[in-house]
């Protein structure tokens, strides 16, 4: 049986929690999830639909908010119940952290973003490193596999599965385990609306927008296309936008349906948090840009002309 | 306050990475070596946490006995003194290098208030190893923090996440994990420099233990294999993108 991490923050889903159980049902094994929370037992509809049979669901009074150990305490618990062949979760900050806190607990090795998996003695990945520019082959010596899956490695495919069935489980936390969690959050510098991971359409502005007020013209156009903001890294270093923004192996790593680059020529880092995108059009001056390796379609010119340009020709369009 | 902090020596690659023969490793013979981004702005939190609070700030750090240049070089920007576990250059997994690390740090006299860590490491990125010495020394641990505070012994931290930040707290003795952004790291002075040259750098040994992460072979990520297609140039292209756009469903 193949346990894993469905993440969930105050009832919602994460979105990449169903890519790890379709990576999960590849292995050929039957598929269980867990989630950590009482709340998360709403989400036993969703995880069942993508393969999962029984929805674990680790209830503690202590567990009220992402307390990332208590949650590497809980899955030692069922791991330690249940012995799976493995135990995965999705390559995410929250999905490396918890599996990362399990695999201390047992002092067992995990492999990190992966994004093929094999079960066998030892079993084997492969994984990304470099911020996904190199793919590592690797062995794991373990009887139970931890890892996690690479963002945007394996499409979400639904099993048309009926819903899971809850077991509910209290793990036995010492009070270190919930001594770090999130006590209050605030909207910090995100103005709202469509997050950066959510957003089907992104418009990226680097070092070519030239300063903070070029990106009104990035702001109006990734409106008009419903979409949100991103950046490269020496624009928030520069302070021109927030760090929010950032996207790349330092930001947030994304995949939306449309991903526009202006003004970026493409650093590894930057990469390798846009390169899963389905569609990518890049804008830029210079056309030996090494981002022009990973997009689909390209504009040599100077963003300040073409990005008004699209955006008035796209509002005519739109009538 | 005293206060360490972990780094890992990795090669300075530019935009495009070779691999050795044996695809074992990436070819460093024609790159600079540097630390990773995230953890020059854990050197720098530690070099303002001392200069706020008075006590001292130790580097430690496991690889080639060549790291000694990255522990120089950020002894220079204010640390106190340096450890290097020293290795046959060959790279640990992630549970042996926490468990020599752990050792480092227990063999230590100062008892660490803070210990912090960069929040993955430019090449391997296991995401694992701070939270294994978390565990061994029974610290609790915040990751991927973007603001932090010291007030009467706790730490005030923010993370960023998607929808905003969120706010922790914990006492010390802790442990956390900083990101690019937390603070822009300073360049070494003059004068921090010769003084790096004078200030100790302990060298240990410590035995490879057998990996159970094993690393077989290394390749390099495909791109696109059939490029961008060139719309044109200039506004003059518009036409053909917004055609493009219209059919992919874009608006």
């Amino acid at each position: 049986m193949i346990l894993v991490l469905v993440d969930q923050d105050r009832g919602e889903l994460d979105q990449l929690s169903l890519r790890a159980l379709t990576a999960a049902r590849k292995l050929g094994q039957d598929v269980e999830a867990v989630v950590i929370g009482k709340e998360g037992a709403a989400l036993a509809g969703i995880v069942g639909e993508y393969g999962a049979k029984v929805l674990h669901v680790a209830s503690h009074a202590n567990i009220t908010d992402y307390t990332p150990m208590a949650s590497g305490r809980a899955l030692k618990d069922l791991v330690e119940k249940l012995k799976p062949a493995a135990v995965l979760a999705a390559g995410s900050p929250r999905g490396n952290e918890q599996l990362a806190h399990l695999a201390a607990f047992l002092d067992l090795p995990m492999a990190a973003e992966c994004s093929e998996i094999t079960l066998g003695s030892p079993h084997h990945v492969l994984r990304a490193r470099w911020a996904g520019n190199l793919i590592e082959s690797a062995n794991v010596h373990a009887d139970i596999l931890i890892a996690t899956v690479l963002a945007f490695s394996t499409e979400p495919e639904s099993a048309n599965g009926s819903a899971a069935t809850v077991v509910e489980f209290e793990p036995a936390l010492e009070p270190q385990d919930y001594a770090v969690k999130v006590l209050s959050r605030d909207a910090g510098e995100s103005k709202g609306g469509v997050t950066l991971v959510d957003a089907k359409v992104i418009v990226s502005g680097g070092r070519g927008v030239g300063g903070p007020d070029g990106f009104g013209q990035i702001e109006e156009l990734a409106t008009l296309l419903g979409g949100t903001v991103g950046c490269s890294r020496v624009v928030t270093s520069s302070g021109w936008r927030p760090h929010a923004e950032q996207v790349g192996q330092t930001g947030t790593k994304v995949a939306p349906d449309l991903y526009i680059a202006a003004g970026i020529s493409g650093a590894m880092q930057h990469i390798a948090g846009m390169k899963n995108s389905k569609t990518i059009v890049v804008i830029n001056t210079d056309p030996e840009a090494p981002i022009l390796g990973y997009a689909d379609y390209a504009i040599i010119g100077d963003l300040h002309q073409v990005i008004p340009a699209l955006t008035s020709a796209i509002r005519q369009a739109k009538g | 306050m005293d206060v360490l902090v972990c780094l890992k020596r990795v090669p300075l690659a530019g935009g495009t990475l070779i691999l050795t023969p044996d695809s074992r490793d990436i070819e460093t013979k024609h790159l600079g070596f540097g630390i990773s981004p995230h953890e020059e702005n854990a050197v720098e939190a530690g070099v303002q946490l001392v200069e706020q609070m008075g006590g001292t700030l130790t580097l430690l750090t496991l690889g080639p006995s060549d790291a000694e240049e990255q522990l120089r070089s950020q002894l220079a920007i204010g640390a106190t003194r340096a450890v290097l576990i020293e290795t046959d250059g060959q790279e640990w997994d992630p549970q042996g290098t926490a468990a020599a690390l752990v050792d480092a740090i227990n063999a230590e006299e100062t008892k660490f208030d803070l210990i912090i860590f960069g929040a993955e490491s430019a090449d391997s990125a296991g995401y694992q190893i701070h939270i294994r010495v978390a565990h061994a020394l029974n610290r609790p641990i915040i990751t991927n923090v973007k603001s932090m505070k010291i007030e009467n012994g706790v730490a005030v931290c923010d993370r960023v996440v998607a929808a905003g930040r969120e706010h922790y707290e914990v006492a010390l003795p802790a442990i956390v994990t900083v990101r690019d952004g937390l603070n822009i790291p300073r360049y070494p002075s003059v004068p921090g420099r010769m003084q790096a040259r004078k200030k100790p750098v302990d060298m240990k040994k410590a035995e490879a233990r057998v990996p159970k992460l094993e690393k077989v072979v290394l390749t390099l990520a495909p791109s696109k294999s059939t490029g961008a297609e060139i719309l044109g140039n200039g506004a003059d292209a518009v036409p053909a993108l917004v055609d493009i756009l219209k059919k992919i469903g874009a608006f």
